[in-house]
């Protein structure tokens, strides 16, 4: 390979990395996804070059529709669909590696030495899981495929044997490389185990199901590096391989669970057996409600104010809501912060991008371990659209579900709101004993009106 | 290909995941979304082999395959650097 071309590639690797690191700060961020679209459209610049690059019609047509289609997705997207985006955008980047390690195949068939072989089998399982595995999470972020967690019988079985499959007619494939059937049939059952494997997922453990199919997208572009015998590839996959890792990671400990535990949809069968008892407690007293009036003057008397954004502020689109409320509480001389749960809303990040989105400064915003200590000393916390996040079950209930995952400890403040619709439970489908605490106080309404009437009423008083 | 480069891919492959989580645990939470979306357009760096399947000499099974597979790798490169910017963008301090 010329090694000028060899050398950009380098180049471009740099760029990667440097754009990453760029990353670690808001102030640079920019820059560093500039640095990052440097490096990729020097990528794809000295390809063109290639000498095995010879005929350009289908390349500028597939550019140019791709572009184009990038492009409206990026500019029309809502910033509450970011989780849909990202889904999407996984799964294209999975079924582009899976296209390409197909047609290596169909170049090199016969004389497929025994090392590729193995990264063209590798490519096209993880390619294909990728893809039907982020189209269904796309799915489901859309509200198209069912939310709910679902189980049928012998799921973790048809799994494994669909897993066996793929090995075993690839082990067949490397001793008979000339038989493209067997090329087909792998991918085909890898496009089926990707919809079995993210099907069962529910809503609320998304985060950690688009975590880990980000990680796969970089691990499918790292084995068509394999395959091509390029180091480009190779390393920009790896830096997304490990990204989603520890993203994936990360949400995992925000839930106190395991990945396998997410992965097999285990929510849903703790609270089948474990969680019997805390539904059977039944309700533990009294709600007390307070309207937007009341609320607005237990607020003009606080100095510190939490609020805990959740799922349900994303849900009706109340982010620049809440802001007008921060302002309006800031204008009284109180002090107001955020605090943002690892999994809060259904991607890493969801929260912190919607109240950027509304302006607030980032500088507001808070990690659970930066201030959940500063709960205690704090007026009032104000719940919008979380539940399970919040749930003191989570510290005191050996038997609950979730017992053990890290929570916002809300209800250490002098009082806490929590604005809800209704008082059904969150997604686990338990009990939340915060709702009934003695300083607790039930907002009830959609969290747009809500927070918009609260607003107005601290504005008038 | 002998063993020897297969081995330096693999050295390469290993060195660049130790690369990435260091780099990557000192992305602050509140940067998570525009990484994923991020680190979601360096993926599309599959656009490398996509190319190269599109603009073969001549028209085969690969060429089709490569024009699709170019078509979902530029959806994915574009899609995710407009997208991470037009996020990066809204993070203002006070």
């Amino acid at each position: 390979m010329n090694i000028a071309i060899e050398i950009s590639y380098l180049i471009s690797s740099i760029f990667f990395i440097y754009g990453i690191k760029k990353l670690s700060s808001p102030k640079t961020a920019r820059k560093g996804n500039l640095y990052s679209a440097t490096g990729m459209l020097l990528a794809i610049v000295v390809t063109l070059l290639d000498q095995n690059v010879l005929t350009f019609e289908w390349i500028i047509i597939g550019g140019v529709i791709g572009s184009l289609i990038g492009a409206v997705l990026a500019l029309k997207i809502k910033m509450t669909g970011m989780p849909q985006m990202v889904g999407l955008l996984n799964g294209f980047g999975g079924g582009a590696s899976l296209l390409v390690a197909l047609s290596e195949y169909y170049k090199i068939t016969y004389a497929m030495p025994l090392n590729t072989g193995v990264a063209i089998l590798l490519s096209l399982l993880i390619g294909s899981v990728t893809f039907t595995g982020s189209l269904i999470a796309f799915g489901k972020l859309q509200g198209i495929v069912t939310g709910k967690v679902v189980h049928y019988p012998g799921q973790h079985l048809i799994n494994v044997l669909l897993f066996i499959v793929v090995i075993g007619v690839g082990v067949y494939l490397l001793m008979n490389p000339a038989n493209a059937t067997l090329v087909l049939i792998i991918a085909g059952v890898s496009l089926v185990l990707g919809v079995l494997l993210v099907l069962p997922i529910g809503g609320a453990d998304m985060p950690v199901a688009i975590s880990l199919l980000n990680s796969y997208s970089g691990l499918a572009a790292a084995t068509t590096g394999f395959i091509l015998e390029n180091n480009v590839l190779i390393i920009a996959g790896a830096l997304v391989g490990a990204s989603g890792i520890i993203l994936t990671l990360i949400m995992c400990r925000g839930m106190n669970r395991s990945l396998m535990n997410v992965v097999l949809g285990g929510w849903a069968n703790a609270g089948a057996t474990d969680g019997a008892g805390s539904e059977g407690e039944g309700p533990k007293g009294d709600v007390k409600s307070v309207d937007a009036e009341e609320l607005a003057m237990i607020l003009e008397v606080a100095s510190n104010v939490i609020i805990v954004p959740g799922y349900g502020m994303a849900v009706a689109q109340a982010q620049h809501t809440v802001r007008e409320l921060m302002l309006a509480l800031e204008d009284k001389d109180i002090n107001v912060r955020f605090a943002i749960h690892p999994v809060a809303g259904r991607m890493p990040g969801h929260m912190n991008v919607l109240l950027a989105e509304a302006n607030v400064p980032y500088d507001k915003l808070f990690a659970l371990e930066d201030i959940n200590n500063d709960f205690a000393n704090t007026d009032v916390a104000i719940v919008i659209g979380a539940n399970d996040v919040v749930n003191p079950a989570a510290r005191n209930n050996p038997r609950s579900p979730i017992y053990g995952m890290p929570i916002l400890n809300v209800d250490y403040a002098k009082t806490v709101v929590i604005n809800k619709r209704s008082l059904n439970p969150g997604y686990a489908g338990i009990d939340n004993e915060l709702f009934y605490g003695d300083n607790s106080l039930m907002f009830f309404g959609d969290a747009k009106d809500a927070i918009g009437k609260l607003t107005s009423e601290i504005k008038n008083l | 290909m002998d063993v020897t480069s297969f081995l330096m891919l693999i050295y390469v492959f290993v060195l660049a995941i130790f690369v990435g989580f260091e780099l990557i645990t000192k992305i602050p939470p509140t940067l998570h979304t525009p990484l994923m979306s991020g680190s979601n357009a360096i993926s599309g760096i599959t656009i490398v082999g996509a190319l190269l399947s599109a603009g073969a000499e001549e028209f085969t099974i690969s060429t089709i395959l490569g024009l699709i597979a170019v078509i979902l790798a530029m959806i994915n490169v574009v899609g995710g650097y407009l997208v991470t910017d037009r996020m990066l963008k809204m993070f203002k301090k006070r």
